[in-house]
């Protein structure tokens, strides 16, 4: 598909004016990503960042599947199962989505929308450097987490941290204290992007660029930036009252003195369930982006999918309950969360039905980041039905923590999201380095990841059907559980293999990969448009659009879009 | 021929004829700043903060199991409010004089704001005072001083946080960097002053109103 086209992009500079690139001594280069206030380095620094965490959490996943391999196995202790339990969970989500989503869209949205940087790039340095430190705090709690007395380590209480589990007398020592404080970082850093992510999409798009022009990724990153705006605060507050009762004697989560735990519940799922939509509308962004593009067609129903994730951020502000059915909430409450969860389901079908649309009639192209959209469209499609099924109450009261919910919402954060960030990652990467990842690699990594994820989360659903329970640290034989249990472990293998092909294509393209040329896809939108590698100022002259698809209208001034807009 | 074949020949012609220009561009191009977008998010992610605390200062009204309760110790801090919510006057007649260029004007005005945001910290702390030395009453006695100090402190936080931006661009207009081209901004900082008494009507009602019944 790729072309020499470079004549035809007024709006562009040369790939070999940054091509240029001088070997500084290592202490500059340093010096240079520390200081940086660029969207496109913070943006990298984020996503490299959080695969690095990446590989850390599923080690610690790979870990929690072999104990559970084989029934009554030794390999990690209970307590060291509960502290590998709960970083993987905090981790995944704090130290791995959030930051490689919110890296993605700090890099896409001001290429996108025609603009030199974020609306505030300072905010963005520091809100990734709150982040970065907030990060080290969670793992560093394996050395601090002791404290004077000698007592915890890595926090044990699971990602929710429900109290009153950790108030002082039941989480003695400073591993919940590093938990609070490292998340209240993040989060802070988080919220800090948001505004930023906002701010830059109303007030720095290029001429041209009305709010009905801007790409469905850039949207979805303003619902994204919204929820969290709105999703995060109660996490924070929650987990600043929570340290208030545990340093100044304060009472909010201390049942003895008529505090409620059921309050934390509350407070943390109002944050928690937001949470899953901050992680899966970028999901939705990059699909919107590359289902097109290897489709060759325009994206079916521009607006209706705008509406409908608008429509999917607002409604995820009013389902957290359906966490909490077994707590025993009133009959009220009760059906008014099945419903509200229920109502989610309409947008999103929307939004399936929009990408299935797209792909009709078109002339798919199946390259790897087609590849992993398809497989996310099907995996999200399941997810969806298993969460359609979990908020019905009763069927929710049956299955509540047993491995089917793991199952679900891994099929949501693997199936979904992580399918998409390996799109995304072949999809932008020769964008960010000016290098293809390999096409023979990328179908390796494809099947042995596709293979390995269905081997353990299919294989899990049934696990959680026969009864086996979440979050324990080993099982009995005999009751029907070892057979799903080792497959579940043997899948893991796959996907570790699979992330092996993975990190040896990024480390081999980086050094020799093919050339990428600043339009690789022949794709539509502004990013493609400048060089790869796009120099710091992103475009030499700003560009001026007329459609959803700018660089349509420059390959093919005979038919632009804008004639149908 | 088709329609299709039909509507392509008529594009074509078209495009030959060189009469299909794209729709014109609003010239200037002219978006909202990015400090108002940029405000308008940090005070939606800020209410969003409040709205928390308030709802655990409702959920435990009533629910303390030692006194001393609310509607036995607390007054209403009329003065305080009185002052706070003056200052929003001050604050945007300030903000007013300076886009109009009226320098001197506008120091006067921001003084005030200062002083009476400083005399709602003073009033807070007596208050505190009071509270703690002659009622007993602290953030570890009971549920009602938890979610009091808290509610009540995470605000005066905020009035810190302000009176302190306040003092910065006091002390700038003092040395004479302070000029008309920098109104919006002042405008913005104005927004943010005028959320946190917003934000004291909330927490006035919640906590000496209904909470104190």
């Amino acid at each position: 598909m790729a072309g020499s086209i470079d004549d035809r992009f007024p709006l562009s500079v040369r790939d070999s004016e940054t091509a240029s690139a001088v070997a500084l001594p290592l202490a500059s280069r340093l010096h240079e990503w520390v200081t940086t206030v660029d969207h496109k380095k913070l943006g990298l620094m984020y996503i490299g960042g959080g695969l690095v965490f990446f590989l850390v959490a599923g080690l610690q996943a790979a870990t929690i599947r072999l104990q559970l391999a084989v029934p009554n196995a030794g390999i990690v202790s209970p307590q060291v199962f509960n502290r590998l339990l709960t970083l993987h969970g905090t981790a995944m989500v704090f130290l791995v989505g959030m930051p490689i989503l919110t890296g993605f869209f700090n890099y896409l949205v001001p290429l996108m929308i025609g603009a030199r940087d974020l609306a505030f790039p300072r905010l963005n340095a520091f809100g990734f450097w709150l982040w970065f430190f907030g990060s080290l705090l969670l793992y560093f709690s394996y050395i601090g987490g002791g404290g004077m007395e000698g007592a915890g380590s890595a926090p044990a209480v699971g990602w929710f941290a429900y109290a009153p589990l950790t108030e002082t007398p039941f989480s003695r020592g400073h591993s919940t204290d590093y938990w609070i404080l490292s998340i209240l970082l993040a989060s802070v850093g988080s919220t800090a992007t948001a505004i930023n992510l906002i701010a830059t999409a109303f007030s720095m798009r290029c001429p041209g660029m009305t709010l009905n022009k801007m790409p469905v990724l850039v949207w979805l990153a303003v619902v994204d930036a919204g929820l969290m705006l709105v999703a995060l605060p109660p996490l924070s507050a929650a987990q600043i009252m929570l340290l208030l009762d545990r340093y100044l004697g304060a009472h909010f989560f201390d049942t003895q003195a008529g505090g409620s735990a059921l309050l934390w519940q509350h407070f943390f799922w109002i944050f928690g369930h937001p949470e899953v939509y901050v992680l899966v509308i970028p999901a939705f962004a990059f699909a919107s982006e590359i289902i097109p593009v290897f489709s060759r067609k325009v994206i079916f129903g521009y607006e209706v999918m705008v509406a409908a994730s608008c429509a999917i951020g607002f409604i995820s502000l009013g389902v957290w309950a359906h966490h909490m059915f077994s707590v025993g909430l009133t009959p009220a409450g009760n059906a008014f969360f099945v419903t509200s969860t229920m109502l989610v389901s309409i947008p999103t079908g929307i939004k399936i039905f929009n990408w299935l649309g797209t792909m009709w009639g078109g002339r798919i192209h199946l390259r790897t980041p087609m590849l992993f959209a398809i497989a996310f469209l099907f995996q999200f499609l399941i997810a969806g039905l298993t969460g359609i099924m979990l908020g019905v109450a009763p069927f929710c009261w049956q299955l509540t923590d047993t491995y089917f919910v793991v199952a679900h919402f891994h099929y949501v954060l693997i199936g979904a999201i992580l399918f998409m960030i390996f799109a995304a990652i072949y999809y932008w990467f020769p964008k960010a380095t000016g290098r293809m990842l390999d096409e023979r690699l990328g179908l390796w990594h494809f099947w042995l990841f596709l293979i390995g994820f269905h081997l353990t989360f299919d294989t899990l659903h049934f696990a959680g059907l026969a009864g086996m329970p979440r979050r324990i640290y080993t099982y009995q034989a005999g009751r029907g559980l070892e057979s799903f249990n080792l497959i579940a472990s043997v899948g893991v293998l796959f996907q570790a293999l699979g992330m092996i092909v993975f990190v040896f294509d990024i480390v081999r393209s980086l050094q020799s990969g093919k050339l990428a040329g600043k339009d690789p896809w022949d794709a539509w939108t502004l990013e493609w448009s400048t060089a790869s590698p796009p120099p710091e100022y992103n475009f030499e002259e700003v560009p001026r659009v007329h459609s959803r698809r700018p660089l349509w209208d420059l390959k093919h001034p005979e038919d632009p879009d804008w004639k149908y807009e | 021929m088709s329609s299709g074949e039909r509507t392509a020949e008529f594009l074509k012609l078209d495009v030959v004829a060189g009469s299909i220009s794209p729709p014109a561009i609003p010239d200037p191009w002219v978006l909202p700043s990015r400090g108002r977008t940029g405000m308008i998010a940090l005070i939606a992610t800020e209410t969003a903060f409040f709205t928390i605390f308030v709802t655990a200062y409702v959920f435990y009204i009533g629910k303390s199991l030692t006194p001393p309760y609310p509607h036995d110790v607390l007054s209403y801090p009329l003065f305080n409010t009185v002052c706070l919510l003056s200052s929003s006057l001050t604050i945007a007649l300030a903000s007013r004089a300076l886009s109009s260029g009226l320098i001197r004007r506008f120091a006067i005005l921001w003084f005030i704001t200062w002083a009476l945001g400083v005399e709602f910290l003073i009033g807070t702390g007596l208050e505190w005072h009071r509270l703690i030395y002659h009622v007993g009453l602290t953030i570890r006695t009971n549920l009602f001083g938890t979610t009091y100090y808290s509610l009540v402190g995470l605000h005066a936080v905020h009035v810190t946080i302000g009176s302190l931006a306040i003092a910065l661009v006091m002390t700038l207009t003092l040395a004479g960097a302070v000029t008309q081209e920098h109104a919006e901004r002042i405008e913005m900082l104005s927004w943010y002053w005028h959320f946190v008494d917003a934000v004291w009507i909330v927490v006035f009602l919640t906590v000496y109103v209904i909470g104190a019944r």
